[in-house]
């Protein structure tokens, strides 16, 4: 399924869809762009999703609601390895005809996206087994629903108390099965998310997840705001992978204006992204040994991801990167020799993360919590869709960077680390190895930057467009259009987060209690970036 | 095993020497604009474009609403602005004196203090400079602080994030399950107004609303001795830092 298509193929699409079914599809191609457009009925949806990623090996990335005057818009992004670009499969229907035939059926990482979907616009998808409240809580009334575009999002909601009794059925029927609650406040500092592990004793049999407790509607209260409050926004909704979604909005927004960052700001945009991921990599290693109970590794780690902190707050000003994309490029410039100090920061933090790596290897009591501990097999990476670190310890070498090079990572020369067991312990390698590939990246860019400008003149305008970046935690589209007023119409938000969120009780499930905290900690992931 | 042990005592001791002296590192804090200057041309076109409105002119002098803050440069020299930033930590306030009767020697809060962190819709900063307290260079544990898993042993609650509507019965249970005398404290900007985010049809103005604030961290987010400074002064053991007149009237309760 995987490296199954080529550049020809990416041609021939249209070809091979309209010969398929003829007269039902309308395909453009916008070469410039690698973008196919397939513009098809809600009958042939679901078999026109399954052709595509069955025999021309792409895969689902988002899907984008939007509400026209007389119609719905919905398009599903599909993307796939080097070379074949992006697949737009576009589906109108009426404003009444609330009805879309779901593809999660055929598509498994299409679920949260229709259930978000009919949770928040209110439409259905017949065939999906399990809509109803998702994002909103039981307190929030059916009939309301938030992202429709009558809706005042500025204006306080009127408050329902949320039952304190709410509970999931449980369908353990077993002497002596319970259902163990953690959350949404637990453990030391947690980002809020609630957990029911169902178990008859030692082993987790099912997990019920209930997220969206930090649900800051970000989608839609930056719906009328113009490009430079949204901006705020899209860093803000996420401290920990800022720099990545704002760079993914501001590539959006630059698409929309037809105006390239000048390659001065694309080479220091990849020198920021790699620091912010080395960084989060850093912190994800220091949860890791943290919850292993590793102390002297924990502090280790824990004195690298500040030293990583303060390297960024001394470079750039901010700890979290903040304030530094704007569309166009930068918002400052950094002098070279600063910049080659920061590689040299950046080779030193790796030399001893490395040895702290070389010190875990050989630790027989650490090894023994994460190996063979949260397996997520290959198939199942697929059939989720999972990004990122974990979807590259299942095997799959998925990374935008190389899949959709965008702002100049084509001519950057890496390795996306792939391990095959798809355990704990092949998640904590592929980190290390990330890293180590994130802080190679920025001494070969810092040392060597193009001269010139830092931003180039910007000038919103109307228009549509995907951003895109591989950010710390994997792949994140950003779909963005731009009202003629200039102010932005619709930002759907697709984080790696959420995408891995969906897998993560294949990981969780069939093991014990006992590893469930390690479980989470491998997967490294944030519930302010998948709540949004 | 021992090779760990080794590895500890190589490394050697990194904490920081505040609050005993001050930290002199780089990169322990993003600055501010500073408040109280005089205004001018440069400071009406960066109230302009202060995106949240932290920047006020009051007569001649500009004026900083530090709960506003979200440290996003814009008014920062170097960037397109031309307001004075100022570097520093001590940043936290407290908001009502009325409740600090019991901060005299021998006082309840003068002992060990138990924390707990309540993420009521924070973007993760917030959380992580939380989480760097308990790490090696801030090591809160040596002031006698000590992050708890349970409210029911907190003495401190340290609310983080504008308060989602999901949020908000998970706040005022956390609250109402810690013993008396409590306090709380609201870390950045998102706790004290909402942040980028709030008030909106899901999400708050702040903890204010919810739960009494007594001890305001202002930042976005605010690094981890900000946060230090919070906690002192919530027991009295660093003095509050000035706070805008504007701020001090409204109780912290007005928003955007």
């Amino acid at each position: 399924m995987e490296n199954s298509m080529d550049e020809t193929t990416f041609q021939s699409l249209p070809d091979a869809a309209a010969k398929r079914w003829p007269g039902q599809v309308q395909v453009n191609l916008d070469v410039r762009r690698s973008i196919c457009l397939l513009t098809c009925g809600g009958s042939l949806l679901r078999d026109i999703c399954e052709w595509v990623c069955s025999t021309s090996g792409y895969r689902f990335a988002t899907l984008a609601v939007e509400e026209e005057a007389s119609q719905w818009l919905l398009r599903y992004v599909f993307y796939g390895q080097s070379g074949i670009g992006q697949l737009h499969i576009l589906l109108r229907t009426p404003k009444e005809d609330v009805a879309i035939p779901s593809i999660s059926g055929v598509i498994h990482a299409a679920d949260w996206h229709e259930r978000e979907t009919e949770d928040l616009f209110g439409l259905t998808f017949t065939g999906h087994p399990r809509l109803g409240d998702f994002v909103l809580h039981e307190e929030w009334p059916e009939d309301v629903k938030p992202m429709r575009s009558g809706f005042d999002a500025r204006l306080p909601y009127r408050r329902r108390e949320l039952d304190p009794e709410w509970r999931p059925q449980s369908i353990v029927q077993a002497p002596g099965a319970f259902m163990m609650p953690i959350g949404p406040v637990y453990s030391d500092v947690a980002e809020s998310a609630h957990f029911l592990l169902e178990t008859v004793g030692e082993d987790v049999i099912r997990t019920i997840r209930r997220f969206f407790y930090k649900y800051r509607g970000v989608e839609k209260i930056s719906e009328g705001c113009p490009v430079d409050q949204v901006i705020l926004l899209s860093e803000r909704f996420s401290g920990t992978s800022a720099f990545a979604h704002s760079l993914a909005f501001c590539q959006a927004v630059e698409e929309i204006a037809g105006v390239d960052a000048p390659p001065r700001a694309k080479a220091l945009r990849i020198v920021l992204a790699e620091l912010e991921r080395l960084r989060c990599h850093i912190a994800a290693i220091a949860g890791i040994c943290g919850s292993t109970a590793l102390s002297v590794a924990t502090s280790q780690a824990g004195i690298l991801e500040e030293e990583a902190l303060r390297i960024t707050g001394a470079f750039t000003g901010h700890r979290y990167l903040f304030g530094l994309n704007r569309p166009g490029g930068l918002t400052r410039d950094f002098n070279n020799s600063t910049c080659r100090g920061l590689a040299d920061d950046a080779a030193r933090l790796i030399e001893r993360l490395c040895k702290l790596n070389d010190m875990l290897r050989f630790t027989s009591s650490f090894l023994d919590r994460i190996e063979e501990v949260g397996v997520i097999s290959r198939e199942q990476a697929i059939a989720y869709g999972l990004v990122g670190p974990i979807a590259r310890a299942s095997g799959l070498a998925r990374d935008l960077r190389r899949a959709l090079p965008y702002c100049g990572y084509e001519t950057v020369d890496f390795d996306v680390p792939v391990e095959t067991e798809g355990d704990g312990y092949a998640r904590l390698r592929v980190l290390f190895r990330e890293a180590e590939q994130s802080a190679a990246i920025i001494r070969k860019m810092a040392t060597a930057l193009p001269d010139g400008e830092i931003a180039g003149p910007f000038e919103c305008a109307a228009g549509a467009a995907l951003g895109w970046v591989e950010a710390p935690r994997g792949a994140a589209f950003h779909w963005v259009r731009i009202t003629e007023s200039g102010a932005v119409g619709r930002y759907r938000l697709t984080t790696p987060s959420f995408t891995n969120w969906h897998g993560f009780h294949l990981a969780a499930e069939h093991f014990a209690f006992q590893d469930f905290p390690i479980i989470m900690a491998t997967f490294g992931l944030s519930n302010a970036e998948s709540d949004r | 095993m021992t090779k760990w042990v080794l590895k500890g005592l190589r490394t050697g001791i990194v904490t920081t020497a505040y609050p005993g002296r001050d930290e002199t590192a780089g990169g322990v804090s993003p600055g501010r604009p500073a408040g109280g200057l005089p205004f001018d041309a440069g400071s009406s076109i960066d109230v302009e474009r202060c995106p949240t409105r932290a920047l006020i002119r009051d007569g001649q002098c500009l004026r900083v609403d530090y709960r506003r803050c979200v440290h996003c440069f814009r008014c920062a020299p170097g960037r397109e602005g031309s307001t004075q930033w100022q570097d520093g930590y001590e940043w936290a306030a407290r908001l009502n004196d009325r409740r600090y009767e019991d901060l005299s020697p021998g006082g309840v809060f003068r002992r060990s203090l138990h924390i707990r962190v309540v993420d009521a819709g924070a973007c993760g900063a917030c959380l992580s400079e939380i989480e760097q307290l308990n790490k090696p260079y801030y090591n809160i544990h040596r002031l006698g602080f000590f992050l708890t898993p349970t409210p029911r042993e907190a003495d401190v609650l340290l609310v983080a994030g504008p308060v989602t509507d999901h949020m908000r019965m998970a706040l005022k249970k956390a609250y109402e399950a810690m013993p008396t005398p409590k306090r709380v404290v609201a870390v950045g900007a998102c706790a004290l107004c909402g942040g980028v985010f709030g008030p909106s049809f899901i999400s708050g103005g702040g903890a204010s609303d919810i739960v009494p604030v007594d001890v305001a961290v202002p930042g976005c987010p605010p690094p981890p001795l900000a946060l230090i400074h919070g906690l002192l002064a919530t027991v009295g053991r660093k003095p509050s830092a000035s706070w805008p007149s504007t701020a001090l009237e409204s109780g912290g309760k007005e928003n955007v």
